[in-house]
């Protein structure tokens, strides 16, 4: 669950995470309201979950309530690679001595926490990896005894930091690492962790990941989701307990599992057709279940036909079929469908669906045949 | 023979009198797997059709003396089950559970390798090992394989029953199916299977099936160029998936270009493993390969 920056920063805070002083609003009388009590010059700050803000012109310095009211005015409801604008972050401008890179992140293939640092921060950080490696320090944390404050101080000082600041930027990386572990974080980022003429060290970005099979145990986390910014219908089978993921194509997509959906998409590109979703339907799927996926799927105006593509471990055949039965009553669609059912119970699955005779229902016994099927259904390869 | 689970194994069973549980213990007895007994705090004394219960995997360890452990408590108790069982003695732990948090995962992980350096974990969320004829000790649906010289290591559940279908309808076995998991810390990696399988005299051939995310391919790639004699198939799912919304810029410094199904493919290819574009594909290579 990607977070805010002004979430991340909040989360910061909590660990003692140094940030400007500063709120989110969601109205412009709000963001002066908030400019005015933290002091100008402000920066009126677009909340997406999309790098390139700044860029798109979502990050603005003002000098006064008038500038303040204008940015806000323009900010609010601006688009940035189709999100939409609907939070500002108003802070304090921070002056800036130096700018560095910090991450505390999980590898993955080490199995153990990495603490990346730079002294190259405020810029693209992937390019300072490429091109200049040994300015981008990598360090592996032992994941049982956590991140030392030694360590951290090994990390500025081989870092290049200013002396003064090497006790300064230890704490922040020590407290980083706190957020990503207290907070069950697989990413916690801070670009740029600056330096302030004053010699304080502050996170003046945050960009934080955290572990949704964890928020049971963070209840206090679990209003930061942000559904206004989720594609509708993925939010609808979010609560239906459904993986969906919008595609662009007009072949909608069902299947039980993450890896045999994607098998799916790939036969049914490999076959000429544009998937129009991806749907995990998941194990155990019941009747009312595979009713509700359908109806996700439908409510795309693009599907021009439908795969279903089942192979039953802990899912059966049968109940798919009764499913998918019970969607064509409750749903009568205008769209034909390709049903391939295989595994648990395929035969009493079959043997429903064909008893049900319903229109525009064509079964198809192998994957790739089911795909040729369904892409000559929506329209051919195009 | 075969690897990991057979006629010799022992299985005690967490969470075994939760409904699922029930339900696949049961399946994995009736599939002939010697099913020693369960573990659910609290419910010590009883059993599930015969299959007596105990409050701790010590217990169990005392009483019914397991050499393997199915984990199937939910995702918030699974953590310490695994850990409990590695303390009771057990060598072999399947974690069936899905949704365990990743920060958990990394702590079983680095416990398991710094005080039970003995213990293999297999998972979580995975469907579990099957040899075909011998033992089945998860979820993997057993009537779709057969027993034969193939060995399957995969991350994906469903995708593993649909190549094993593929297999059998061309007629070739199975010798096993391990299903390691898509989680972000497994307990076993592509590498440790595929040494298990290049050891085993009746494994003639490698089948892996992988997916996007992770570079647990590419590593298996560089290891199988190096280790492996016998013939290796792989398939890759997810070559049309979108690139996932990528939050801030870590995650893509560590993997590089690494962790795409085109990358994955081309590090396997590089080392002379040939990479089917469908399942069906995947098979019929498998077969060419056994054949020749």
């Amino acid at each position: 669950m990607d977070l805010l920056e002004y979430q991340g920063k909040q989360l910061f805070a909590r660990h003692g995470l140094r940030v400007s002083s500063g709120e989110a609003v969601d109205s412009v009388d709000d963001a002066v309201a908030v400019a005015e009590r933290v002091g100008y010059p402000v920066v009126v700050k677009a909340q997406v979950l999309i790098g390139g803000r700044g860029k798109a012109g979502g990050v603005k310095l003002a000098a006064n309530a008038d500038e303040a009211r204008e940015h806000a005015t323009n900010i609010l409801g601006m688009d940035i690679k189709g999100h939409t604008v609907r939070t500002l972050w108003i802070e304090h401008a921070s002056d800036i001595a130096s700018e560095y890179y910090a991450s505390v992140l999980l590898d993955r293939s080490a199995k153990a926490p990495l603490v990346m640092f730079s002294t190259e921060g405020g810029v693209d950080i992937e390019e300072v990896a490429e091109k200049t490696p040994e300015k981008l320090i990598r360090h592996h944390v032992d994941a049982l005894a956590g991140l030392t404050r030694e360590e951290a101080l090994t990390i500025a000082r081989d870092g290049g930091v200013d002396a003064d600041v090497v006790e300064g930027v230890a704490d922040a990386l020590v407290a980083l690492y706190e957020v990503w572990l207290q907070e069950d974080a697989t990413l916690a980022e801070i670009n740029p962790l600056i330096v302030t003429p004053e010699r304080e060290v502050r996170a003046l970005d945050a960009k934080v990941s955290l572990d949704g099979n964890a928020l049971y145990r963070h209840e206090e986390n679990s209003g930061l989701s942000d559904p206004e910014n989720e594609d509708p219908i993925e939010r609808r089978a979010k609560e239906n307990g459904v993986q969906y993921v919008a595609l662009d194509g007009d072949i909608g997509i069902m299947g039980n599992g993450a890896g045999l959906v994607m098998s799916t998409l790939d036969v049914v590109s490999l076959a000429g057709g544009a998937p129009a979703n991806f749907l995990d339907a998941g194990g155990g799927s019941d009747a009312a279940k595979v009713e509700q996926a359908i109806g996700l799927i439908l409510s795309n105006p693009r599907v021009k036909a439908v795969l279903i593509n089942i192979f039953g471990g802990i899912t059966r055949c049968d109940e798919v079929a009764n499913g998918l039965i019970g969607a064509f009553h409750a749903l009568s669609p205008s769209v034909p469908f390709v049903v391939r059912l295989d595994g648990t119970n395929d035969v009493a699955g079959r043997e429903l669906l064909e008893q049900a005779g319903l229109a525009g229902v064509h079964t198809a016994g192998t994957m790739n045949e089911a795909a040729e099927k369904v892409v000559a259904l929506a329209g051919g390869a195009g | 023979m075969s690897v990991l689970v057979d006629e010799n194994t022992r299985l005690a069973v967490a969470g075994i009198t939760g409904r699922e549980g029930t339900f696949h213990t049961l399946n994995n007895r009736a599939y002939g797997t010697n099913v020693v007994g369960g573990v659910t705090p609290g419910k010590g004394g009883q059993d599930v059709d015969g299959i007596p219960v105990f409050n701790s995997w010590q217990e169990a360890a005392q009483s019914s003396a397991p050499n393997t452990a199915m984990i199937f408590v939910p995702p918030r108790f699974a953590a310490d089950s695994i850990l409990e069982a590695a303390a009771a003695g057990v060598e072999l732990i399947i974690a069936i559970t899905e949704g365990i948090p990743a920060h958990d995962e990394l702590r079983v992980y680095n416990t398991l390798a710094r005080d039970y350096p003995k213990t293999r974990l297999v998972g979580p969320n995975c469907p579990g090992i099957l040899s075909p004829g011998k033992a089945n000790v998860g979820i993997i649906p057993a009537a779709f394989f057969s027993a034969g010289n193939v060995g399957v290591v995969s991350r994906s559940g469903t995708l593993t029953y649909q190549i094993g279908n593929e297999l059998a309808k061309a007629e070739v076995g199975c010798s096993t199916i391990v299903g390691i998991g898509g989680d972000p810390v497994p307990g076993s990696s592509f590498i440790d299977i595929v040494a298990l399988f290049e050891a085993d005299p009746q494994t003639e051939l490698i089948v892996l099936s992988g997916e996007i995310g992770g570079s647990a391919e590419e590593e298996a790639a560089d290891y199988i160029a190096e280790h492996v004699s016998k013939p290796v198939v792989a398939y890759i799912a997810g070559f049309t998936a979108p690139p996932g919304k990528q939050m801030g810029h870590a995650g893509a410094i560590v993997s590089g270009s690494a962790g795409t199904a085109a990358a994955k493919a081309e590090a396997l290819e590089a080392r002379g493993v040939r990479v089917g574009r469908t399942p069906t594909e995947t098979a019929s290579i498998a077969v060419e390969l056994l054949g020749a």
